[in-house]
């Protein structure tokens, strides 16, 4: 009876937790095996069996292939660039200069920028060939501006994407940092320790732990990035930065496929799964 | 017992509220100058019909054609009366997915444009009421064709307007000789892309239904285009679409722009146009055919078929795409705002006449398209820069992509062209319209 009790207790909860993840996967799983368009539908249970028809259409899309390599590349890229720079900021910010505070607002503030009007920022106000900073700065060397969303399609997104998940690195880093102890680095100093010594064997096994979470959850989150690619390039020009996210969106809200989005929404659940996996092996180690 | 009574009689005045309170309608609408002004005019319509309340769901047109077709398509039911482009209307009707709409004498059916309302109907009843309409023209800066000793034709063909934007392109004064659409989307690049193809006597499929992108019309068409457009074009033209070449033209960066009509009131706007007073207005170029050379399009209202307030939908409806209404918008904001390109009456007003330099040009190139003979050789299709099937949904948005991918020097244009060939005929297949 006392085991009893909660369990009965819990149950609503956990059901309603059950079905609100359930219902979503089950009709993913549906309509991933049936002939649905938006444009042309047939009622509920008249949809045509499509077997593997859809996968086989998701997989042989030419943009398949780039989009999977893009994913990758974009979470790879700004995982590197967020943990290389949010150390190197963390530590200037850490030691003590006049204005210290607004260098650390100013340092945290993307983070509280929206997607949508990051990505306006930066195709507006930054990349356009025509108006942007960037092309101001490159016209004050005499230099012809660079379209960047044309001619660096991806490696814009990455910049704009590594500008937003910059300050998220640079905060875990500078909470992990305050927490380093002084003394024990003091000791290191004295004993002839130089600096990249100190940075090298104190500092960074010190930032081991808040590095794996800064990588877990950027992992979860830049496999979704979409805002940034619908509103500047479109994944294009071609393919050139679409993602698996994109996509997906092409093929539902673009193209109304919805059988098709379904079987590529399962292709991304079934990628996000194994990046689980990755990371529950090798970067949640360094958190025991 | 009393308790009982009160509740009771609390209950009986509730439903008798409920049983009076107004209907309300709610309308997806595409975020553009004439339907905020239309939003505007909302207390307007209330007060003529009180038993009528009216709320606004506004959306970018990616959205809107998003939110619209989920809804219908799913039986959603969230809208009582839907903003629908004049592709969707011929699909949609046909799926028995729109109510008709109910017209009256005082409507005067026959003052809409042929064109627009052939697209509009099924059987000789009208599916969706157009509350705007547009083609296609060329724009362009008088004063440097002027400079240039140009002069330009009322239908030039695209071999004068490229001499002119060769002329008059340069980019160390910040004029770039033409502007025109490089975003992909079968509704961006492709509207436009479409247009340049038929001219140059292609089409997108053939009477057997089999796509024709790797001919020699796409070949020509693309080929010219990329090729203008690098050597004219502003840099960044494979991101830009309308609303980009409009900022461009306004500001004077543009000598030459080939895009629908509902520009010109726009660029010719001291208000919102550095070169308002330098502007002229000619039919959309053409090539080896005059046939499709300019795009038709509508913005529609209309209801869907699971809609239960039928009758207040119908009453908004038509008040929205009356006479009366773009005698309302003259009276509220002047003629240079009303929204054009639905009905003869209004190309007819002397006032509109005066007030809209373009209206000529306009009407000339709406009169001038047809929705179901766009094309040099015959084709199975409605639409003149889109194909009516809901297969070209996804071939509009793949082609769009490559056509892009080639302005941007990404890939060649044979390779682009071989590529959407090969992206069209794996939806024609999975459409089943053959093995």
């Amino acid at each position: 009876m006392k085991r009893l009790l909660p369990r009965v207790l819990m149950a609503p909860a956990v059901l309603t937790l059950f079905l609100w993840m359930i219902v979503p996967l089950a009709m993913t799983l549906y309509f991933s095996f049936v002939n649905y368009n938006l444009n042309d539908p047939m009622p509920l249970f008249d949809r045509a069996f499509a077997g593997l028809e859809n996968f086989e259409y998701f997989i042989t899309d030419p943009d398949f292939w780039p989009a999977v390599w893009n994913t990758l590349l974009l979470i790879g890229s700004v995982i590197v660039i967020t943990v290389v720079m949010g150390v190197l900021l963390a530590l200037l910010v850490n030691e003590p200069f006049p204005g210290r505070g607004i260098v650390r607002v100013l340092l945290i503030s993307p983070f509280f920028v929206m997607p949508a009007v990051n990505a306006l920022l930066w195709k507006h106000m930054m990349m356009n060939p025509i108006y942007g900073v960037l092309a101001d700065v490159w016209r004050v060397f005499g230099a012809t501006p660079v379209d960047w969303l044309t001619d660096w399609p991806l490696l814009s997104v990455i910049i704009m994407v590594a500008w937003q998940w910059l300050p998220f690195a640079c905060l875990i880093f500078i909470t992990s940092l305050q927490s380093l102890d002084r003394e024990q680095m003091e000791a290191a100093r004295m004993d002839g320790a130089t600096a990249p010594q100190r940075f090298f064997y104190l500092t960074i096994p010190h930032l081991g732990r808040p590095m794996a979470v800064v990588i877990m959850i950027e992992m979860i989150f830049l496999l979704s990035v979409f805002a940034e690619i619908a509103i500047t390039t479109n994944g294009g020009p071609g393919n050139a930065s679409t993602n698996l996210t994109y996509m997906i969106f092409k093929q539902s809200l673009m193209n109304f496929d919805v059988g098709v989005a379904s079987a590529g929404a399962l292709f991304a659940v079934i990628l996000a799964n194994i990046v689980a996996v990755f990371l529950i092996r090798i970067v949640g180690k360094n958190l025991d | 017992m009393k308790r009982f009574v009160k509740a009771g009689l609390v209950v009986a005045l509730a439903a008798a509220g409920v049983a009076h309170a107004a209907t309300e309608l709610v309308i997806a609408t595409v975020n553009n100058g004439h339907m905020i002004e239309m939003q505007k005019l909302t207390p307007i319509f209330e007060k003529a019909n009180p038993d009528i309340k009216l709320k606004w769901v506004t959306l970018e047109e990616g959205t809107l054609r998003q939110r619209v077709t989920t809804d219908i398509a799913t039986k959603g039911g969230q809208f009582d009366v839907m903003t629908i482009g004049l592709y969707e209307a011929p699909i949609w009707s046909k799926k028995g997915w729109l109510k008709p709409i109910a017209t009256d004498a005082a409507y005067d059916v026959d003052d809409i444009l042929p064109a627009i309302r052939s697209g509009l109907s099924l059987d000789g009843k009208l599916f969706a009421a157009p509350f705007y309409g547009e083609s296609s023209m060329l724009m362009y800066r008088k004063d440097l064709a002027d400079k240039l000793g140009i002069k330009m034709p009322d239908q030039p063909t695209w071999a004068q307007v490229r001499d002119f934007a060769d002329k008059a392109n340069d980019p160390k004064a910040g004029v770039y000789g033409m502007c025109l659409r490089g975003k992909p989307g079968w509704g961006d690049n492709m509207a436009f892309l479409t247009t340049l193809v038929n001219t140059h006597g292609g089409q997108w499929f053939d009477m057997q239904w089999k796509p024709q992108i790797d001919t020699k019309p796409w070949k020509d068409a693309i080929t010219f285009y990329v090729d203008m457009m690098k050597k004219d074009g502003p840099p960044g033209a494979s991101a830009n679409s309308f609303n980009e070449n409009l900022a461009l033209f306004n500001e004077g960066k543009c000598a030459a722009w080939v895009d629908a009509t509902i520009a010109a009131s726009f660029i010719s706007d001291p208000k919102q146009s550095k070169v308002a007073d330098k502007v002229a207005f000619a039919q959309a170029p053409t090539a080896s055919t005059p046939k499709g050379a300019n795009w038709l399009w509508s913005w529609n209202l209309a209801i869907p078929a699971s809609s239960s307030k039928d009758a207040a939908a119908q009453t908004f409806i038509k008040w929205a795409t009356s006479k009366d209404y773009i005698n309302l918008v003259a009276k509220e904001t002047g003629w240079a705002s009303v929204p054009t390109g639905t009905r003869k009456s209004t190309y007819a007003n002397p006032e509109f006449q005066k007030a809209a330099k373009f209206a000529a040009a306009e009407k000339k190139a709406i009169d001038s398209a047809n929705l179901t003979d766009s094309t040099l050789p015959k084709s199975p299709y409605i639409g003149v820069q889109y194909a009516a099937i809901p297969e070209f949904q996804a071939i509009g948005v793949a082609v769009g992509q490559q056509m892009s991918a080639a302005l941007a020097g990404k890939v060649t244009v044979d390779q682009a062209l071989k590529t959407s060939q090969t992206a069209a005929e794996r939806e024609m297949k999975k459409g089943g319209y053959y093995k």
